[in-house]
């Protein structure tokens, strides 16, 4: 039982640092006023950069910088749409996954199951050789996750330029008389959520898997939506979120190996549909509360008479 | 206060010594708004240390000219002279650099964020970076000096309107403003925090500040104001006058043309009990109905006095069907509607005019030919439920614009662009429309200027000469006076006995609204 504790906890994180990338970039949008659709494409695309960057012989650390500007580059795409060209932030989001998920399609096609060496585990590093399992087990992305996720809490809550980007999502009429440039702040904000995201892409493939497969985002983009509204649109909450998906599916995987006779399309469910009644009883028991920014997914236009 | 302590009171020192340049001085103003005039020509002139009033019909130009002031519009021509500087103001930040600050009717702060948070938000935005912390000690400091309690960490959607208010003009002021504009902002408040505000605009003046009032209130001017400035049609046409040597005769005329004094309404000929409230108890949030009893006759204008939040909301929600009573029974003709559909409740004659008529009455983004047809449609005028016909929508709609009166859209005009009096005209026109027996009117002339509101309460009496009866809630006393036989008032969830004859006066109607019975 310990052994299975334990290796629960090695893989643990895992499950959980890309989705809670990919949330906390969300977060930065939506609280920006953006709502956000387009993860799982920018984590498919951050995805197949890295792992085409590894697969070409780049140092693993440069490949997961690329996944993100990766990420960054296509959700800029999105924020052009949304941000200047006020296009509905529900179907650009839409498109953008569409887009997303076919450039991968085609690009990547020639490049599929061909493993790489990837991002090293600490224990294989010259300086992590002596570190306890546990922490040797992880990549240097884990403390760079939680590090990330410190700065996006400090930044947003207790920082000025934190307390203009919430106004923006909150109240862009008000923001605007402050003197808050509504479109520039709306901009950097998908701008960041698109490295976050391209970030979680690079992850599964360079640091994970270290082989890119067609598909491997799997849904976790949707999942990351969920889990910024599970969370109230707050960085502890996401925390809490992605632990849970990630821990569940950990688990899942780890019950797999001791051969229980189980059927694995039910088991490869479980963690979703545990998600989905987390997500409802925490909805439910909030009833409105801490619902999302106030002008989420609304465009703002200035000199609109009534 | 009276008027002659509030004048004698004025501070006629450094601020008004000759020679001194205004304020702010805009001259020769035009604006447009997609080839629309909107100003032509305006002009408005403003001193250190005064109150000063700008008065005129909605649509008369007013807040434009003080969008224009505060840099959220740019002038197509003309100029903006700031304490006797050429000051470009090319935004609101720009403006705000100059001293001008505006409370405008919504107020500028983000509901999410605590009373500190929007300070340090307003303040981080011209350059003076401080924490919440801070931002919690000025709010503390200043609103002790303006002689009122706020809770700086109160979050700002907690807090009621009055408060909001206060901290938006706190904000105002600690962004340093020496001009502050505030738009209409009794609209919004009680008699008694009306009067607190308006006692705060003149601490200010005394001060040195300038302060313009917005507002339809004439009789605040009278009390309150130094000089008056009154536009007519984007242009000024009273420019400056003191208020000592003006009557309110001579601006009324001035702002609204000739308008005759309005005669108390003669009760029309009453015909039965239509609409009969049976000890209706209602909860909600914090709000309770407490045994309602009431009694409507068919010709009847019932008033409701109170101050709100008292339960007026409630009552009109409990009234059209939103709202289900713990306790009591809804009669209308000997119908019981306790337990009806909305939708049952109209078809028994029953309509509600709610105090906003964007939120559960007209839909904003549909055109007014929409709008009108809306209710009808089961009524298959519009055609049957497999097909809508356009061109009978549009008949009806012509016919109604036509009788009400309503300016400004046809048909096809979507019902957000027309002004506050014409949407509550075309709101009236859908809810007076035949078969209505009984009417909830609830604030209907709020925001309205003179003529606006004396046609919408036209339509009512109209309609109660007509047969129908009418329940007007108001926290007017004097729209409740001119219109209704009889009154009573709501205080707490309770409904007073209704007053008529000589019962029926200011004092006595103030008691019960402000009595802890």
């Amino acid at each position: 039982m310990t052994d299975l504790v334990l290796a629960w906890l090695t893989v643990f994180p895992g499950y959980t640092v890309p989705l809670l990338l990919a949330s906390l970039g969300l977060v930065i949008s939506e609280r920006a006023g953006v709502l956000n659709l387009c993860t799982e494409g920018l984590m498919a695309v951050g995805a197949m950069t890295g792992a085409l960057m590894a697969l070409a012989g780049y140092d693993p650390l440069l490949a997961v910088a690329c996944g993100a500007l990766a990420g960054a580059a296509l959700s800029l795409v999105f924020g052009v749409a949304t941000v200047v060209f006020r296009a509905d932030h529900t179907l650009a989001g839409l498109a953008t996954v569409a887009l997303g998920l076919g450039i991968t399609g085609v690009v990547g096609r020639p490049y599929v199951q061909k493993p790489f060496d990837g991002l090293p585990r600490l224990s294989d590093t010259v300086w992590g050789a002596d570190l306890p399992r546990l922490v040797g087990q992880q990549n240097i992305l884990l403390p760079l996750t939680v590090l990330l996720l410190l700065a996006v809490w400090g930044w947003l809550f207790r920082t000025h330029s934190g307390l203009r980007l919430r106004a923006v999502g909150e109240d862009p009429a008000a923001a605007d008389v402050v003197g808050i440039d509504i479109q520039l702040t709306q901009l950097g904000a998908v701008l960041a959520s698109g490295v976050l995201a391209g970030l979680a892409g690079a992850y599964l493939s360079v640091a994970a898997a270290h082989v890119w497969v067609e598909g491997m985002v799997a849904g976790r983009g949707w999942v990351a939506v969920a889990i910024v509204i599970f969370a109230g649109w707050r960085p502890w909450g996401v925390l809490l979120g992605a632990g849970l998906f990630g821990g569940a599916e950990a688990a899942m995987l780890r019950l797999q190996t001791l051969g229980l006779d189980f059927p694995i399309y039910l088991g490869a469910m479980l963690p979703y549909a545990l998600t989905l009644l987390v997500f409802c009883i925490a909805c439910a028991r909030r009833r409105g509360e801490n619902a999302g920014p106030a002008a989420l997914g609304k465009a703002y236009l200035r000199q609109d008479k009534h | 206060m009276t008027q002659g302590a509030t004048r004698s009171q004025t501070p006629s020192g450094p601020q008004k010594k000759a020679g001194q340049a205004p304020a702010l001085l805009l001259r020769d103003i035009d604006k447009a708004f997609d080839g629309k005039t909107a100003l032509s020509g305006a002009s408005f002139r403003l001193d250190w240390g005064e109150v000063h009033a700008l008065v005129g019909e909605n649509g008369a130009g007013k807040s434009t000219i003080m969008n224009v002031a505060t840099g959220v519009y740019a002038p197509d021509h003309g100029e903006v002279i700031v304490d006797g500087r050429d000051v470009p103001l090319r935004s609101p930040v720009d403006a705000v650099a100059a001293g001008i600050g505006m409370v405008h009717q919504h107020f500028r702060l983000v509901g999410r964020f605590t009373v500190a948070e929007n300070v340090a938000l307003a303040l981080g935005g011209i350059g003076r970076r401080i924490g919440i912390g801070k931002a919690a000690q000025l709010v503390k400091r200043k609103s002790a000096e303006l002689g009122f309690a706020l809770d700086p960490e109160a979050r700002v959607e907690r807090i009621s309107v009055a408060e909001q208010q206060r901290a938006e003009i706190i904000k105002v002021l600690l962004l340093g403003a020496g001009i502050m504009i505030l738009d209409e902002p009794t609209a919004v408040l009680t008699q008694q925090e009306a009067e607190a505000l308006l006692s705060m605009a003149r601490r200010l003046a005394q001060a040195g500040h300038a302060v313009v009032l917005i507002t339809h209130k004439l009789q605040e001017v009278a009390d309150h104001c130094d000089r008056i400035t009154v536009m007519a049609q984007g242009r000024t046409v009273l420019d400056a006058a003191p208020m000592a040597q003006t009557s309110l005769a001579q601006v009324t005329r001035k702002a609204f043309g000739e308008v005759k004094e309005q005669e108390p309404v003669q009760p029309g000929t009453l015909g039965g009990e239509l609409l009969r409230l049976e000890n209706l108890r209602v909860r909600h949030g914090a709000v309770t109905l407490d045994g309602l009893n009431l009694s409507l006759r068919a010709g009847e204008i019932l008033g409701i006095a109170g101050v709100g939040g008292n339960g007026q909301s409630e009552l009109v929600a409990c009234l059209n069907g939103l709202l289900r009573p713990l306790d009591g029974k809804i009669f209308l003709a000997d119908e019981d509607l306790t337990a009806a559909s909305p939708a049952k409740r109209r078809k028994a004659g029953l309509r509600v005019v709610p105090a906003d008529r964007f939120d559960s009455a007209l839909v904003r983004d549909m055109t007014l030919s929409e709008n009108l047809a809306l209710t009808g449609l089961e009524s298959g005028r519009f055609g049957p439920w497999w097909g809508l016909s356009r061109r009978s929508m549009k008949r009806n709609a012509e016919n109604s614009l036509k009788e009400f009166n309503v300016l400004g859209g046809g048909p096809e005009t979507r019902a957000s662009v027309l002004s506050g009096g014409n949407a509550q005209k075309v709101l009236l026109a859908r809810e007076l429309a035949a078969g209505t027996r009984v009417v909830v009117a609830h604030s209907p002339v709020r925001g309205l200027d003179l003529r606006s509101a004396r046609a919408v309460l036209n339509l009512l009496v109209a309609s109660a000469r007509q047969g129908a009866a009418c329940l007007l809630i108001s926290e007017d006393l004097d729209e409740i006076l001119r219109m209704c036989g009889s009154a009573a008032v709501l205080n707490r969830g309770r409904l007073s006995p209704p007053l008529s004859g000589a019962d029926l006066n200011p004092a006595r109607l103030g008691e019960l609204m402000v009595g802890h019975a």
